[in-house]
């Protein structure tokens, strides 16, 4: 016999029973104990079929293979760079992921990323231990210049950037600013001044609505608000 | 003269009125403050991040490090010496201890989860208040966590079994005094901290870890009512 | 290492705006200012400016007096930069931002005369008063010198004497007795980056300074303390705009007591 105590998306604290009985399966984020299913973590409850996991609320990136995110150059050494992924794992880049150009042996690297710029670069390789390796070479990927870099909680990135990218195209719009949406969290604006603000003002306010229904309708309308003003 | 009552007229198994909120540090991945009676406790959680120097890494898993410390101001007497103390050492480790048991850290290889708690404002009952606080923070900070930790001091004045000492009653001239601060995790109903001071009889033992379940169960329903707050606060 | 960083400012300080859209000269606000933050000090505040946040707390102590001024208390300033509020801290004894910080908001308070350290004086040559105050940050977003300043004023404001009988204190039982402050010293630090001026720096635009000037003023403009950082140098012309918007800054703080 099967209970679910809890509604598709609640939020649930760790510990919390979320349903019990042997036909429910512990998703992620969760687990079992006996004939019940318990929260492992804080998050927003989803049932899905027999399967309940929960969706994080919070919480630092966990860098994933594919991702496509924005980094920062930390160090500089002869064979490649070393760069920041606002997670507790720094990423290499090598030479020879770095660009379709052939770059010599003994060349100095920071003529092509020097300390302290930002790139997009793409996800290649999580070991175990946690060594991330990534590529400059893909659609997309480069180095960012100007513009302005903010930082949100990686957890809210889907709902930034919205179905099929739905939503930071309309902020892209809206706002006639060129926008890269780091799966780390790490987002780049480019446009004039107040445009930029009023994107990141939007961003902010996604950031903080993400769980709610009706985001589009609002921030379609909050976007259309700033540009009267 | 013989302990009958309570100086602030509290039950023998209630506690001092407790205040708990989320996510009061901007600047930290998770944070929290516990309020019980006059004592204050802020925790904050930075992590997983980055750990040096390298001999402290754990390849396997990530780390856990506490450090407990109560501020210049935060008591009622002489200013407290900043720098921490052997006692804000010991109650560092044992925090530690009482939060480890409900973390899975394995996904984070090399990494370190700081947990500060920092104390404005003591009287009687801290190193209970910051575990408090600093599982709530390990909460808002997403970490994989099985159950929340709750703790509560629990003892005897006298005859009279109590829950939450407050400092007259820790410090009760008149009989004797045992002060027994107790960790939790509510829901898998295991002890994480165990401490005494003072004298009990080892049949009072298990009514007052009885005891203390009860009180941890209501402080985990605090716990949880905060942390909820912090994010249904967002949907308003 | 911040070179982006420091050129989005300064675009956006060319169109005359800041990164979170203020004006040059304009605080985070409003200031908050929380008295009396904690039972367990003889005086206390909690000042947040932004997101920046710090506690002040005033214990008093008695103490023998120094030989040369036997009938003067004193005060002692400490400040702790808190690796709980913030990743950049780490924990162990202050390091030079702390002390600095703790040195400026000293010399803010007894430059200035502020408290009148004979009234601290119990008995000549054996007991005076020591009033300590102690800063702590519990969240730094840019500018905690400024705040850190302003809680330590608003806590001597609100502090007490606690009983002192037969050669003991009783912390327990607090007199009315407050502190006699003389004047309200204001701290504003003025940041250049670029060749612009702004006042509140929150932790991007600290990061991306070259050059700062916390100047302490009180309330008819006189000056009681400067301390110059960063590692550019100021010219004249700078020094004195910058030491004018302190001191129209500082009315306006003051007005938060």
């Amino acid at each position: 016999m099967t209970e679910i105590r809890i509604k598709e998306k609640e939020i649930v604290v760790p510990g919390e029973v979320l349903a019990v009985g042997m036909e429910v399966l512990p998703g992620t984020g969760t687990y079992r104990m006996n004939d019940k299913i318990i929260a492992g973590r804080l998050g927003l409850a989803a049932i899905d079929g027999r399967t309940i996991k929960l969706i994080p609320l919070s919480g630092r990136y966990t860098p994933k293979k594919n991702d496509v995110i924005i980094c920062k150059v930390i160090d500089v050494n002869f064979s490649g760079w070393r760069l920041d992924t606002n997670s507790a794992y720094s990423a290499m880049l090598s030479m020879k992921d770095a660009t379709s150009d052939f770059i010599q042996r003994g060349a100095d690297l920071t003529q092509y990323f020097d300390l302290g710029e930002y790139l997009v670069c793409g996800i290649v390789n999580v070991t175990s231990q946690k060594l991330i390796d990534v590529t400059m070479k893909g659609p997309g990927l480069r180095k960012l210049r100007g513009g302005r870099i903010i930082q949100v909680d990686s957890h809210k990135v889907p709902r930034i950037i919205g179905k099929q990218g739905s939503m930071v195209s309309m902020i892209k719009n809206e706002t006639a600013c060129n926008i890269v949406v780091g799966q780390n969290g790490l987002i780049w604006i480019d446009g004039q001044p107040e445009q930029e603000l009023a994107a990141i003002r939007t961003i902010r306010k996604i950031e903080k609505e993400s769980h709610l229904s009706g985001l589009t309708e609002k921030i379609k309308e909050y976007l259309a608000g700033n540009k009267g003003e | 003269m013989t302990y009958s009552k309570r100086l602030d007229n509290r039950g023998f198994e209630e506690t001092r009125p407790i205040e708990a909120k989320v996510g009061i540090i901007p600047n930290a991945d998770g944070s929290a403050y516990f309020k019980i009676g006059n004592t204050w406790a802020y925790a904050a959680v930075y992590g997983p991040r980055n750990l040096h120097p390298k001999f402290l890494q754990d390849p396997q898993k990530g780390i856990l490090r506490c450090n407990y410390n109560m501020m210049p101001f935060s008591s009622s007497n002489e200013r407290v010496r900043p720098g921490g103390s052997r006692r804000s050492k010991e109650i560092s480790m044992v925090t530690e201890k009482a939060l480890l048991p409900v973390l899975d850290l394995k996904e984070y290889p090399n990494s370190v989860v700081d947990v500060f708690i920092e104390l404005p404002q003591t009287e009687a009952g801290s190193r209970c208040a910051g575990i408090c606080a600093a599982s709530m923070a390990l909460a808002d900070a997403g970490l994989l966590m099985k159950d929340l930790v709750a703790a509560v001091s629990v003892g005897k004045v006298g005859s009279k079994l109590l829950v939450d000492l407050d400092y007259t009653e820790e410090s009760y001239p008149d009989a004797d005094v045992a002060d027994i601060p107790v960790a939790m995790t509510p829901n898998l109903n295991q002890v994480t901290l165990l401490q005494m001071d003072g004298k009990v009889k080892k049949e009072d033992i298990s009514k007052l870890l009885d005891m203390a379940k009860k009180t941890c169960m209501n402080i985990y329903e605090l716990q949880k009512n905060a942390l909820k707050e912090k994010y249904k606060a967002d949907s308003q | 290492m911040y070179g982006e960083l420091k050129k989005s400012i300064l675009k956006l300080l060319g169109a005359g705006t800041r990164l979170d859209g203020r004006k040059a000269f304009e605080f985070r606000g409003p200031i908050e200012i929380d008295y009396n933050f904690v039972n367990t000090a003889e005086g206390s505040a909690r000042v947040r400016i932004g997101e920046t946040e710090v506690i002040a707390g005033v214990k008093m102590e008695v103490g023998e007096p120094y030989p040369d001024n036997p009938d003067e208390g004193t005060i002692i300033v400490g400040a702790e930069l808190l690796p709980m509020s913030s990743p950049e801290f780490e924990l162990g004894p202050p390091g030079i931002q702390a002390i600095e910080l703790a040195r400026v908001v000293d010399r803010g308070i007894r430059e200035s005369k502020t408290i009148d350290f004979k009234s601290l004086c119990i008995e000549e040559g054996k007991e005076v008063w020591l009033i300590i105050i102690d800063v702590i940050s519990v969240n730094d977003a840019g500018n905690l010198l400024d705040a850190a300043a302003l809680a330590a004023l608003a806590a001597l404001k609100n502090a007490r004497f606690p009983k002192y009988e037969e050669g003991k204190v009783d912390y327990k039982e607090k007199t009315d007795r407050k502190i006699e402050l003389r004047n309200q010293p204001i701290a504003i630090t003025v940041v250049k980056i670029g060749s612009s001026l702004i006042v509140d720096p929150d932790s991007e635009e600290e990061r991306a300074t070259d050059a700062r000037l916390t100047v302490t003023t009180l309330e008819d403009g006189t000056l009681c303390a400067m301390q110059k950082g960063g590692d550019t140098p100021l010219t004249k012309e700078e020094i004195e705009k910058m030491i004018d918007v302190a001191v129209e800054k500082g009315k306006e703080l003051r007005g938060s007591l």
